[in-house]
């Protein structure tokens, strides 16, 4: 996947509002043109009819991610993911994206802690071959030695154009692995390297048919198609085959209160230090009170919901303490996840991270001390509104929306109550979740500073 | 043209802003760039089933793409482009898209930073403090205003272009307060001596974060060696003395000279008519002083021999860029050149660069090339990143697959995939408002046609191996590339020429 290392602030603003506004868009009509279907094979089908071009994209997500994965074995679901482009019982290695390339279909794939996805954007008329060969990769995937130990040397770069070589990457990772202490959140979805080095090829065999079964599967497809016509194709690509028992998936709790965290690393290719501060949190699988990664949303809209809100406008302007910072809180994860408040000291103002540390404290106090005024809230919502609207300008944005959160064990629909649920939080609701959870006994601190070289590079 | 904009990323102080939310964003989440092409001559394998088998042809396999090549022809959303000057000279293009109430518009000026002259960062600078003050509003309030109203304002500013955008929905009373303030903040920037002050320190902090990343001074190092004294040569964020001798008053004559009616294109996709369009192009334009066109940017002479840059980095992976100079927009090569390099690399799945890096050898998570078409002779090369004991092996395996594909082209199955690709993937990249209202800009920004997408089109149908073979002979020449590495230090005789180490300035 492509990353840009730059982008244009409006981008940046998307970006923010896109932790708040993740499953906001489908409210507009969505049920009359939405359909779900299960297969008797358990295979679960949404189809979202959207005919303002003559595409389409097809996406099948598999509920396996590196939250499933235990120590010792980090990373598998991803280098599987990279497998599944291999051979099959009827396709040579790199004959899937070589046929997908030759009818135009743009591709690719993902792995997060919750999930693995597969997609195609492709004309209309074509999504069959999307079926076809997906289905053949559920259930024929052959894993090769060969293959395999090749592949597993590409993830490796990958980790290291990731993670090795990015200073902030590194201290992220580090940084998750302290803030959970008793949920796999804690390792990379790239592995740990020494994982990545013990892997073989028969960890990847098991994990491929503990988790690659159509009753653990969900297709998404957006487009220009007609529902019932999809479900006929699904039927029959999908529907012969044989699914599997599927091992029971167990909650993913974090221990309340765990306790103050800190971890510091100086590292030699940092030219800029960096301050991540995470605070234990449900989400909405996970929640007992509704209410409350709602107002924790809203929570970090109010910090972080745009540049009139309070990071930008009292930390990077006005006090000028931060160079840039930003609020991290994503809802839609199957365990409890964390509240992550993150930024780079000013240091061309002499500003250091004790003393941005020290501004962010004041910042939670303030909203501790009094609710966020109507006002405030007044602007997320609106952008979310609009939100809604624009979010249609994206047939994959919308399909992504869709898998995030049937893959976490949650309904689609629930996109459609989420206006509604974020517009119901009241500034004193606001108010108690910062109290409740912005706390010492929930934060995990990292740092990373420059290291000044002691010696020239060896050569 | 789905790769029109590849990586021609705007260059803006937010790389900073972005680098923590994207990396929570991101929630870990590790994609994979696929590649495919089969291995030729599959190799023996122990246990698998395929060693050296064979199987029928990929249509007799799957009934489905049997179907699709009995039936290939893809249709697209239609595009009525209308194009028109307003009074003031500023050049309107304009697609009614009444499906959804939203309005994009963008105002692209011909002031990137090729316009910097001797003040590097000049025009990333003016870019980003516009939103940051008017005589009536402050930042605050701008951003207030536009959060308020559901509207996404932009201001981003690349090598030739600046551009201004707003995303509105088509609500009359949204869209005309957005309106008012899009136009009041694009056309009264009062450039506030505490917002300048304050944006050049995140300036600086971005050289910072820069020296973290080697892709980026491998390309800041290849663009001075291909680019000499040419404008495309100054590094677009600056350098450390640039940025801070920079003064407010630079920004403001900057803005008076390039953010002028004549020398803009208005592009506007949305949920309007034409009568609403001319209203609001118009009222744009108005804003704006009508000032003059820019200047056309010198001519470039490509280099006359080959160069070597080693830049010592204390990183595992080592970029590596290969390349020369490429094209301008609207020469009539692009086409040959634009299917010939999604057949050497620029496809990124099944391209040969691909293939023989990651797919035979495993050497790098991803290898791309492209051509950039800019006002000015563009730049073509090669990119990747590979763990510092395999670069000069993946050098190698760079060089030897560009050589070979430059003496003998393409071959004609690769040619019959690459046109089916290109020609099959045109819908998506007009399936959206977003990707149209950037296609009108770049069509008007460079004075292409109207019909450019359908010629492109049509071209791509007809362009055969011979032609993508010259073409790539006319342009890259095998023993005059630059080739830049940044990563741990080189054995010394390795390399002709080395300089020392990134920690000053550039």
């Amino acid at each position: 996947m492509r990353i840009s290392w730059l982008l244009p602030r409006a981008a940046s603003l998307l970006a923010l509002l896109l932790s708040l506004s993740f499953a906001t868009s489908s409210s507009f009509a969505a049920e009359n043109t939405t359909h779900e279907f299960v297969l008797p094979n358990g295979l679960k089908l949404i189809v979202r009819e959207d005919h303002r071009a003559p595409i389409v994209v097809s996406q099948v997500w598999y509920r396996v991610g590196s939250s499933y994965e235990s120590f010792g074995t980090t990373g598998l679901s991803h280098v599987l993911e990279h497998m599944m482009f291999k051979d099959t019982k009827r396709l040579e290695t790199g004959e899937f994206s070589r046929i997908m390339a030759s009818v135009g279909a743009s591709e690719n794939a993902f792995t997060t802690r919750d999930a693995t996805g597969y997609f195609q954007v492709l004309a209309a008329n074509r999504l069959p071959l999307s079926f076809e060969l997906e289905a053949e990769r559920m259930h024929n995937l052959v894993i090769s030695e060969e293959e395999f130990k090749r592949e597993v040397q590409v993830v490796m770069e990958e980790r290291r154009q990731r993670v090795s070589d990015k200073p902030q990457g590194l201290t992220y990772e580090r940084f998750q692995s302290t803030a959970h202490q008793a949920s796999p959140y804690s390792n990379p979805v790239i592995g740990w390297q020494q994982d990545l080095e013990s892997m073989t090829v028969e960890d990847l065999r098991h994990w491929y048919q503990k988790w690659y079964t159509p009753n653990n599967a969900i297709v998404v497809v957006v487009g220009d198609v007609n529902a019932d016509e999809v479900l006929a194709q699904a039927k029959q690509y999908f529907g012969p085959l044989e699914s599997r028992e599927l091992p029971t998936v167990k909650p993913l709790i974090e221990i309340n209160e765990p306790g103050e965290r800190t971890i510091s690393l100086a590292l030699e290719n940092a030219h800029l230090p960096s301050l991540f501060m995470g605070f234990n949190v449900p989400v909405i699988a996970t929640s007992e009170i509704e209410w409350e990664p709602y107002a924790l949303r809203m929570l970090s809209g109010v910090l972080d919901g745009g540049y009139s809100a309070r990071i930008e406008s009292e930390l990077v302007r006005g006090q000028e303490i931060a160079s840039s910072a930003g609020v991290g809180y994503s809802a839609f994860t199957r365990g409890d996840s964390l509240f992550i408040i993150s930024g780079i000291p000013n240091t061309e103002k002499g500003h250091d991270i004790a003393e941005l540390e020290a501004a962010i404290w004041q910042q939670i106090d303030t909203l501790k001390q009094t609710p966020p005024s109507v006002e405030e809230l007044d602007l997320i919502k609106a952008q979310i509104t609009s939100s809604l609207i624009y979010q249609k300008d994206s047939i994959s944005s919308q399909a992504q929306q869709i898998g995030s959160l049937e893959s976490i064990g949650l309904s689609w629909r629930l996109a459609d109550l989420d206006l509604e649920r974020l517009n119901a939080i009241t500034p004193e609701q606001i108010q108690q979740v910062a109290k409740k959870y912005l706390t010492r006994e929930r934060l995990t601190v990292a740092t990373l500073t420059p290291k000044p070289a002691d010696t020239q590079p060896e050569s | 043209m789905k790769n029109q904009n590849v990586r021609m990323n705007p260059v803006s102080l937010f790389a900073l802003a972005l680098l923590i939310p994207l990396l929570l964003m991101l929630n870990g989440c590790a994609s994979s760039d696929v590649s495919n092409t089969p291995s030729e001559g599959t190799e023996e394998t122990e246990e698998t089933a395929n060693t050296e088998r064979t199987l029928p042809p990929a249509n007799e396999r799957f009934s489905s793409l049997a179907q699709i090549e009995q039936n290939p022809a893809v249709k697209r959303r239609p595009l009525d482009i209308q194009h028109w000057q307003t009074t003031h000279g500023a050049r309107v293009y304009f697609m009614a898209a009444p499906e959804l109430p939203m309005l994009d518009l963008r105002i692209v000026f011909d002031g990137g930073s090729a316009r910097d002259g001797n003040q590097a960062g000049v025009a990333m600078l003016t870019s980003s403090l516009i939103g940051e003050g008017t005589q009536q509003l402050n930042s605050r309030q701008i951003a207030q205003g536009f959060e308020g109203l559901g509207a996404e304002f932009g201001s981003s500013s690349y090598r030739d272009m600046a551009i201004l955008s707003l995303r509105s929905l088509t609500d009359s009373n949204l869209l005309e307060p957005a309106l008012a303030l899009f136009l009041e903040v694009t056309s009264q920037p009062t450039f506030p001596a505490e917002a300048v002050t304050r944006t050049k320190n995140q300036a600086l902090a971005s050289l910072q974060y820069q020296k973290q990343q080697t892709g980026k001074l491998a390309n800041l190092a290849f663009f001075s060696k291909l680019y000499g004294t040419h404008p495309y040569a100054s590094p677009s964020q600056g350098t450390e003395q640039s940025i801070r001798d920079i003064t407010r008053n630079d920004l403001q004559h900057f803005f008076e000279r390039y953010y002028v009616a004549s020398n803009a294109v208005i592009s506007l996709v949305g949920d309007l008519d034409r009568a609403q369009a001319e209203i609001i192009a118009e009222r744009a334009s108005r804003s704006l002083a009508a000032g003059e066109r820019a200047p056309a940017l010198p001519d470039v002479s490509a280099p006359k021999t080959a160069i070597n840059q080693h830049i010592d980095h204390n990183s595992q992976q080592t970029q590596i860029i290969v390349g020369g100079l490429g094209i301008a927009r609207g020469d009539d090569d692009y086409v040959a050149l634009y299917v010939g390099n999604e057949i050497l690399g620029g496809g990124g799945f099944g391209s040969r660069l691909m293939e023989e890096i990651r797919e035979k050898r495993g050497l790098s998570y991803g290898v791309y090339s492209y051509f950039s078409p800019m006002h000015s002779r563009g730049p073509f090369l090669v990119s990747l990143k590979t763990r510092a004991d395999q670069s000069e092996q993946a050098l190698q395996v760079v060089n030897d697959t560009l050589s070979k594909f430059l003496s003998e082209g393409p071959s004609e199955q690769e040619l019959i995939t690459a046109k089916q690709n290109i020609l099959g993937s045109f819908p998506l990249s007009t399936a959206s408002n977003r990707s149209i209202v950037g296609q009108l800009g770049s069509i008007g920004f460079y004075d292409l046609p109207l019909d450019h997408l359908d010629r492109f089109l049509t071209r791509v149908e007809q362009v055969d191996r011979q032609q993508i073979r010259e073409a790539f002979q006319r342009y890259i020449d095998n023993d005059k590339l630059i080739t830049i590495t940044v990563g741990q230090p080189l054995v010394p005789e390795t390399v002709p020429e080395t300089v020392p180490v990134v920690s000053n300035d550039n």
